[in-house]
């Protein structure tokens, strides 16, 4: 009997019963129907929508109180932001706190969602939120004013109750 | 001389002297508030208490000494305030020793009962002296649960000094300052006791030329500059050291900057020209020539109306303008506005270039400005320095004075003008230059000459170009650049706040206007240049050694013996007068 020659190709490596895959195509068709018994993992996505925990890291907003926001534009989220993304412009008021934010801009495409801000805020007044979804379609879209920044401090209550855990 | 012992160190001082001056002398900084060099001792923060004693002698008379080999030491028991304690010989000073050190913690703890929690709203944050000892000097807690104080916030001292009661500290500066340097004697403390505060006598109001000089000089932020007010955060701004310009003087400042804006400009101690203080002019006014009414772009009249162009096309225009008169024809104005730099290449222009001998600058006298403290008649920063760098009229050539009868006449049919405004020799000379065929005006700012030019090449400020100005007392001082033009952009970057240097082209704070506007030298030698000259400087410091080379007034003068000397006298480079010691009343940790 001579030496059986080396398979040098992928057809010459597989049995027959492999060349044909039928056996192979009804295993996994089984592994596929055992699946369809097992629970789901998959979200279904925009229309079913995953809400974070309060230690979420989201997008970075401003506390909102009744009567404006608690923002005292002390820029230090501004100077410890490793990005960059931070603007603050001061301008005073009459009220206790005389300082206010003029201009108070993020721009989400240098933010990295490192919630420096958030720690280094005196007032409490900038926290990371919920809202992971962010779209833009062109640079300038991609500053956020105080416009898109304020958010109403009823909605923020988890994060700076999470916040509390660890002052 | 009283030979004292202060934290192990043996120190020479003069006899009379307070500790913490010997101690200052010797680079040891005892940790104060209400002392000021300049001011008298109050004594009354009590920061500086210190462990004063003396060596202690056995009975035989002999000093001791422990086993370790240092002094035994006979302590007082009561700590002593450094700032009123006078030295005597064998004085023995521990600044550092435990008990300093529990002392000043419960100096600070004391100080801060009453002192509100604001420092995100305060703009002294950053370059205050209780927040740094509440880092360096404080126990970091207080055991103080009551309710604080309240006290007038936003008072208004004067037009420029806001005050807020809550933050004072009761150090006593500032009234020690409008009593004995500002001689306006109107602050005082009222409700003595816990309700301390700061008020005016009736009907006064702190309005003295000097004001500003209380809110270098407070060591919080109970005043703050109106002018100011919470434009930026210190450590936003990038500090260069520059000479103001508001007159001859030249007081040594800082010019603050952010987004490319001089916002703040604030005095630098020179114990040779201004101590420590500068006026209130000087830090409002140049801020305004700075930032408002500068010459946008180069610009050449067409068809009567000035008209916008390129650089290249304005030093054409001017160049084709300059030849097209005979050089008798063609006069020269220097400034004592520009620097000695500028007016140097100027002059060299004139005899080199140009080849003529009416070379002159019109000089600014207000004798309703100057006063006894640091304010001068002469209301330009550079007078002396233009004409020891060579612009004074050469044999035959017109003075000023002369100029507007010259031009009339017909002997002058050409003028250059730089940094000046012809209206403030005369109306006569304004009128007269009216009818020239060619006035060439390189300024920083639009003005009655600049709108009569044939040419405008816009000139970069004191506060954006490099060079030296020389001062009423013959001081020639080095400033360098703040702010970014289009000239300087790619020198200026590491000297800029960390937004400034790091900020993308895409960011929206990098958005500060670049001026076009070039320094005066530059552009001299190019309109030299234009006109067939071979000149080759590279920055203001080739001209200065040039001009150090040249003129021997300037003899071996250079940039960096100028920095090390704060100055050195026209003449006199060769002995230097010590600095001295430098006492800044607000250390700005480097950004």
């Amino acid at each position: 009997m001579s030496a059986q020659k080396a398979p040098t190709n992928e057809m010459q490596r597989l049995t027959f019963w492999e060349r044909i895959y039928l056996p192979e195509i009804a295993r996994g068709m089984g592994l596929t129907f055992k699946q369809m018994f097992k629970p789901t993992f998959t979200r279904q996505y925009p229309e079913e929508r995953w809400e974070p925990e309060g230690s979420y890291r989201g997008r970075p907003v401003l506390v909102m109180e009744e009567d404006g926001e608690r923002c005292v534009a002390c820029g230090l989220c501004s100077r410890v932001c490793p990005a960059l993304a931070i603007e603050v412009r001061a301008g005073e008021t009459t009220k206790e706190k005389e300082r206010f934010p003029e201009l108070f801009e993020i721009n989400m495409l240098r933010c990295i969602y490192c919630g420096f801000c958030e720690e280094v805020c005196p007032e409490e007044a900038i926290v990371m939120s919920k809202d992971y979804e962010l779209v833009f379609s062109s640079q300038a879209e991609g500053v956020f004013g105080k416009d898109k920044l304020l958010v109403p401090v009823a909605q923020l209550q988890e994060r700076l109750e999470f916040l509390r855990q660890y002052r | 001389m009283p030979q004292i012992i202060i934290d192990g160190q043996y120190i020479e001082a003069a006899p009379g002297k307070t500790i913490i001056e010997a101690a200052l002398d010797n680079g040891i900084t005892i940790p104060h508030f209400c002392w000021h060099p300049a001011l008298t001792v109050a004594g009354n923060c009590r920061m500086c208490l210190v462990q004063v004693g003396s060596h202690k002698k056995d009975t035989d008379g002999s000093l001791m000494f422990d086993p370790s080999g240092a002094p035994v030491v006979n302590w007082i028991p009561k700590m002593q305030i450094a700032c009123a304690t006078p030295v005597a010989d064998g004085m023995i000073v521990d600044t550092v020793s435990k008990k300093t050190e529990e002392t000043q913690e419960s100096i600070m703890e004391f100080l801060l009962i009453n002192h509100p929690l604001d420092c995100p709203i305060c703009d002294e944050a950053g370059q205050c002296k209780l927040q740094e000892y509440a880092f360096t000097h404080s126990a970091g807690k207080s055991r103080f649960d009551e309710q604080k104080n309240h006290k007038d916030k936003r008072v208004p001292l004067g037009p420029q000094v806001m005050f807020d009661g809550e933050r004072c500290i009761s150090c006593s500066r500032c009234i020690r300052f409008a009593d004995e340097i500002a001689k306006q004697p109107v602050l005082t403390f009222v409700r003595r006791g816990d309700k301390v505060t700061i008020e005016t006598f009736d009907n006064t109001q702190f309005d003295s030329p000097y004001s500003m000089n209380v809110i270098d000089i407070c060591p919080v932020g109970a005043l703050t500059s109106m002018d100011f007010r919470f434009k930026a955060r210190v450590w936003e701004m990038s500090f260069t050291d520059s000479i103001c310009n508001g007159c001859a003087r030249g007081c040594n400042v800082k010019l603050g900057v952010m987004n490319n804006e001089l916002l703040r400009i604030e005095p630098r101690t020179n114990m040779h020209v201004n101590t420590y203080w500068m006026c209130d002019h000087g830090r409002l006014a140049p801020k305004v020539l700075v930032e408002n009414d500068r010459i946008s772009e180069p610009m050449v009249r067409r068809n009567g109306v000035l008209t916008g162009t390129t650089w290249d096309e304005a030093l054409r225009e001017a160049a084709t303008l300059l030849q097209g008169v005979k050089a008798h024809d063609v006069a020269i104005l220097g400034s004592a506005h520009a620097s000695n730099e500028d007016n140097y290449a100027l002059a060299k222009f004139a005899t080199s270039v140009l080849k003529t001998p009416h070379v002159d600058f019109i000089k600014h006298n207000d004798p309703t400005f100057g006063d006894t403290m640091l304010k001068v008649n002469d209301v330009a920063a550079n007078g002396i320095g233009a004409h020891s760098v060579g612009i004074h009229p050469a044999s035959g050539g017109a003075t000023s004075d002369q100029l507007a009868s010259k031009i009339t006449s017909g002997a002058i049919k050409a003028l250059v003008v730089m940094a000046d405004d012809v209206t403030t020799q005369s109306t006569q000379l304004a009128e007269a230059a009216a009818s020239l065929s060619a006035l060439i005006v390189i300024a920083s700012n639009v003005s009655a000459t600049s709108h009569m030019a044939h040419v405008v090449l816009p000139l970069s400020s004191f506060a954006e170009s490099e060079g030296t100005f020389t001062n009423t007392m013959h001081r020639v001082q080095h400033f360098e650049a703040a702010l970014v033009t289009k000239e300087n952009e790619r020198t200026m970057g590491l000297k800029m706040s960390r937004w400034d240097k790091f900020g993308a082209p895409n960011d929206r704070w990098t958005h500060g206007s670049r001026r076009n506007s070039r320094s005066g030298w530059r552009i001299v030698q190019q309109l030299a240049n234009a006109m067939g000259a071979q000149w080759s400087y590279a920055n203001a410091e080739a001209v200065f050694a040039d001009l150090a080379g040249h003129v021997a007034l300037f003899n071996g003068m250079t940039y960096e013996l100028l920095d090390q000397y704060q100055g050195l006298v026209l003449g006199k480079a060769a002995t230097p007068e010590p600095v001295g010691v430098i006492y800044e009343s607000h250390v700005l940790k480097p950004n």
